[in-house]
C-alpha cells in the first residue's frame, strides 16, 4: 500500500505508513495493482545507461578514432604506392590469408576487407580488451560500483548489462573501421564488380552485402575476448590492470597461434579462426572455418561469461 | 525506550554479525538494533569496523558469521527488495568525472529497477534541489569540490523517498557551513519519518543530531541505546563556581555529594547514584545561600558522549584501532 501513490506523488510517501499491521510489508508491493510496480522494460534503463557511459568516455572516442584512422592510412599508402601505374593484383592469393591490399587499387571496396584484415589481429581486439577490462574493474576502482550495487543494480543484471554493452561496442568498433574503409575506398579508388577469391565476378551490390556480412563476422569474432576481458575485470579492482592483462593475454595468444610447434593447442585459441571471414569472398562461400570460429567464440563467451558471473556474484565489494 | 519493541519497529537488526579478513576480525559478532524513526549514531574511531558493518548491511560484502536484517528482510538475500527503500552514502561519494552532476544522478537512478524512467528527470531535479546543487548540475563532476561531490552523493541517496538512510561519515571534507547544512538536512529527513543511520568518528556531530547511538571499538559493539542513556552512564556532575570553594565543599558534602574536587574557584562532585537519594538542586542552592556561600555559577553538567566513550573504552577516542 505504501507504493499506491502515482509516481509524481511518491516524494510524499511517509515512511511511517510502513509501521502498520502488515508485517510482510515488502511482499505486499507487487500486489498493489494501482501502483507502479517495476516493469520489465525499466530494466533496459541500466543497459542504456551503460551504453551512454561507455560511449561518452573520451577513451572510447579515441579508440574509435584509431580504428577509423587505420583504413585511411592503408588507403592513402596504397594510393601513393600505385600512383605511377599501379600493380594489378592477380586475384586471390590462395589460402595463405587475405591479401586484399593488392586489389584495393582496382576496386575501392577491397579497402573494407583490407581494413578489417588489418585491424582484426590487434587494433580491434585491443579496443575491446580496453573497454571490457575496464567494465567492472574501472567502476570498482572509481568506487562507483558500490553505488550501482546499492541502487540496487543487482549483480547478475549489472554484469549482463555490462557484457551487452561491450558486445555493442564490438559491433560499433567494427562498423567504424568498416565504414571508414568504405568511404576512403570509394573516395580514392575506382569501384566496380568484385572479383572473388575463387576468380568469379559478383556485382558490386552483392559485394557490398558480403562486406556487411564480413563486418558482422568480424564483430562476432570479438565475442570471445570480450568475455575474457569481462572475466579479468571481475577479478581485480584496477581498471588499468584489467585492461593490461586482457591485452597481454591477447598478445600471448597471438604469439602462441603463430608458433608451429604449438599446433596442438592452436585450434582452441580464440584468435585461430579470426581470418576465416575471407571465406565469404569465395564463390561459393565455404562455411566450415567460419562455423568453427563462431562456435569457438560461443564457447569462450560461455566459459568466461560463467566464470565472470560466478566471481562477480560471490565477491566482496570492498573498493 | 528500553522496553522490548516489536520487530516492525526495528529497521536494522544484526545477530552475531562478524567479518574476518585474512585472519583479522574486522567485525566481531555484533548485535545491532536500530529503532525505526531514530537518528542513529554509529560511533567509533577509524578502523573500528564501522564501514565493514555498513557494507555487510548493504549486501556489498558477505558476513563470515551471523545474520543481518534490514527493513525486516534478510540481507544480502533480499537486497533487491530492500535496497530501493534505502539510500546510502558509503565511504564518501564516488562519481563519474566525465559526466555532469545531473548525468551522474541519471546513471544511479537508471540502476534502480524500481525507478520509473518517465519520472526520472523530475526525481533528479528534486534531489539536486534538495542538496543545493541545482545551479551546478551541468558541470562535469570532476570539476566539483569535495563538498559538492559529497552533496551529489547525498543527492543520489535521496533520489527516492527512503525509509532508511545510511550515511557513512557524511560530513567528511565539508567546511563548518556544509556540516551545519548536512545536520539540518538530517533533522529534516528524520522529521519526515526517515530513519537515519549515521556513522561518524566525530563525537559532537553524533551528539548534536542523534537520538540513539552505538559505539564500536576494535570490531566490537561496546554499547548502544538512546543518547541520553549512554551519556547518563557516566553521571552528570554538580558544579558550583564562586569565590568560597571551601565553604561550598562543606555544604555539598552535607547533601551526600561525593568525589568532590576543587579547581580554583570551581567545585565539582558526583550526585548520589541512587535516584531516590538525589537531593533537590533548589534545596542545595538555598543551603549554599543560607551558609553565606557566594555563588557565581551553579548547576548540573551533562556528561558528554566523549566522557561516555572514555568511560566505556578506558582510552582516548582518537586511537586508530
Amino acid at each position: 500500500m505504501s507504493r499506491a501513490e502515482p509516481a509524481a506523488g511518491r516524494r510524499e510517501q511517509p515512511a511511517t505508513v510502513e509501521t502498520q499491521d502488515h508485517a510482510t510489508g515488502p511482499e505486499a508491493r507487487p500486489a498493489a495493482g494501482a501502483a507502479r510496480p517495476p516493469r520489465w522494460h525499466w530494466t533496459l534503463g541500466l543497459f542504456r545507461s551503460e551504453l551512454v557511459t561507455v560511449f561518452r568516455r573520451r577513451r572510447t572516442m579515441a579508440l574509435c578514432a584509431v580504428l577509423a584512422g587505420v583504413p585511411l592510412l592503408v588507403g592513402v599508402a596504397v594510393r601513393i604506392e600505385t600512383r605511377g601505374g599501379g600493380s594489378v593484383g592477380g586475384g586471390g592469393r590462395g589460402d595463405a590469408g587475405p591479401a586484399f591490399i593488392e586489389q584495393v587499387s582496382n576496386n575501392g571496396l577491397f579497402l573494407t576487407f583490407a581494413g578489417l584484415a588489418a585491424t582484426l589481429p590487434f587494433f580491434l581486439p585491443m579496443a575491446v580488451g580496453v573497454v571490457a577490462g575496464d567494465a567492472v574493474a574501472g567502476e570498482a576502482g572509481g568506487g562507483t560500483l558500490r553505488y550501482l550495487l546499492v541502487a540496487p543494480a543487482g549483480r547478475s543484471r549489472l554484469l549482463l548489462a555490462k557484457y551487452a554493452s561491450v558486445l555493442v561496442f564490438c559491433l560499433a568498433a567494427t562498423l567504424v573501421a568498416a565504414v571508414s574503409a568504405l568511404i576512403v575506398g570509394f573516395a580514392l579508388f575506382p569501384v566496380g564488380d568484385v572479383t572473388t577469391l575463387s576468380g568469379t565476378s559478383i556485382p558490386l551490390s552483392e559485394g557490398m552485402l558480403r562486406a556487411l556480412l564480413i563486418a558482422l563476422l568480424v564483430a562476432a569474432s570479438l565475442v570471445g575476448i570480450a568475455a575474457l576481458g569481462l572475466f579479468v575485470s571481475t577479478v581485480t579492482d584496477s581498471g588499468i590492470g584489467a585492461m593490461a592483462t586482457t591485452v597481454g593475454l591477447l598478445i600471448t595468444v597471438q604469439i602462441v597461434d603463430n608458433i608451429p610447434q604449438l599446433h596442438a593447442v592452436q585450434p582452441y585459441l580464440f584468435t585461430h579462426y579470426w581470418l576465416s571471414f575471407a571465406d565469404i569472398l569465395r564463390d561459393p562461400v565455404t562455411w566450415t572455418a567460419i562455423g568453427r570460429n563462431l562456435g569457438l567464440q560461443a564457447l569462450y563467451a560461455a566459459v568466461f561469461g560463467s566464470a565472470a558471473w560466478a566471481r562477480f556474484t560471490s565477491r566482496d565489494i570492498t573498493a | 525506550m528500553a522496553q522490548p519493541t516489536a520487530a516492525a519497529d526495528v529497521v536494522i537488526e544484526t545477530r552475531g554479525l562478524a567479518k574476518q579478513y585474512r585472519g583479522t576480525l574486522a567485525v566481531d559478532g555484533i548485535d545491532l538494533r536500530v529503532p525505526r524513526g531514530s537518528v542513529f549514531g554509529f560511533l567509533g574511531p577509524n578502523g573500528s569496523g564501522k564501514t565493514t558493518t555498513i557494507r555487510m548491511l548493504m549486501g556489498l560484502i558477505a558476513p563470515t558469521a551471523g545474520t543481518a536484517r534490514v527493513l525486516d528482510r534478510p540481507m544480502p538475500r533480499a537486497a533487491r527488495a530492500v535496497l530501493p527503500r534505502v539510500g546510502a552514502l558509503i565511504e564518501g561519494p564516488a562519481l563519474y568525472g566525465f559526466l555532469s552532476g545531473r548525468d551522474n544522478l541519471v546513471r544511479y537512478d537508471s540502476a534502480d529497477p524500481t525507478a520509473d524512467p518517465r519520472t526520472r528527470a523530475a526525481r533528479v531535479d528534486a534531489a539536486l534541489d534538495r542538496v543545493g546543487l541545482a545551479a551546478a548540475s551541468g558541470k562535469k563532476a570532476k570539476a566539483y569540490s569535495l563538498g559538492m561531490k559529497q552533496r551529489l552523493g547525498l543527492a543520489a541517496a535521496l533520489l527516492q523517498p527512503r525509509e532508511l538512510l545510511v550515511l557513512d561519515e557524511p560530513t567528511n571534507g565539508l567546511d563548518p557551513q556544509g556540516m551545519r547544512e548536512i545536520r539540518a538536512l538530517v533533522r529534516e529527513l528524520a522529521a519526515d519519518g526517515t530513519t537515519v543511520f549515521l556513522s561518524s568518528h566525530l563525537l559532537d556531530e553524533i551528539e548534536q543530531v542523534c537520538t540513539h547511538a552505538a559505539v564500536m571499538a576494535r570490531g566490537r559493539l561496546i554499547t548502544q541505546g538512546p543518547v541520553e542513556e549512554l551519556a547518563a552512564g557516566t553521571h552528570g556532575r554538580l558544579a558550583v563556581t564562586g569565590p568560597d570553594p571551601a565553604e561550598a565543599r562543606r555544604v555539598l558534602a552535607g547533601f551526600g555529594v561525593t568525589g568532590l574536587t576543587a579547581d580554583g574557584d570551581r567545585v565539582t562532585g558526583d550526585l548520589p547514584a541512587d535516584p531516590a537519594a538525589v537531593p533537590d538542586l533548589a534545596e542545595i542552592n538555598a543551603a549554599l545561600v543560607a551558609a553565606g556561600v557566594r555563588v557565581r555559577g551553579f548547576g548540573r553538567e551533562r556528561a558528554s558522549l566523549e566522557d561516555a566513550f572514555v568511560a566505556l573504552t578506558g582510552e582516548g577516542f582518537d586511537v586508530a584501532g
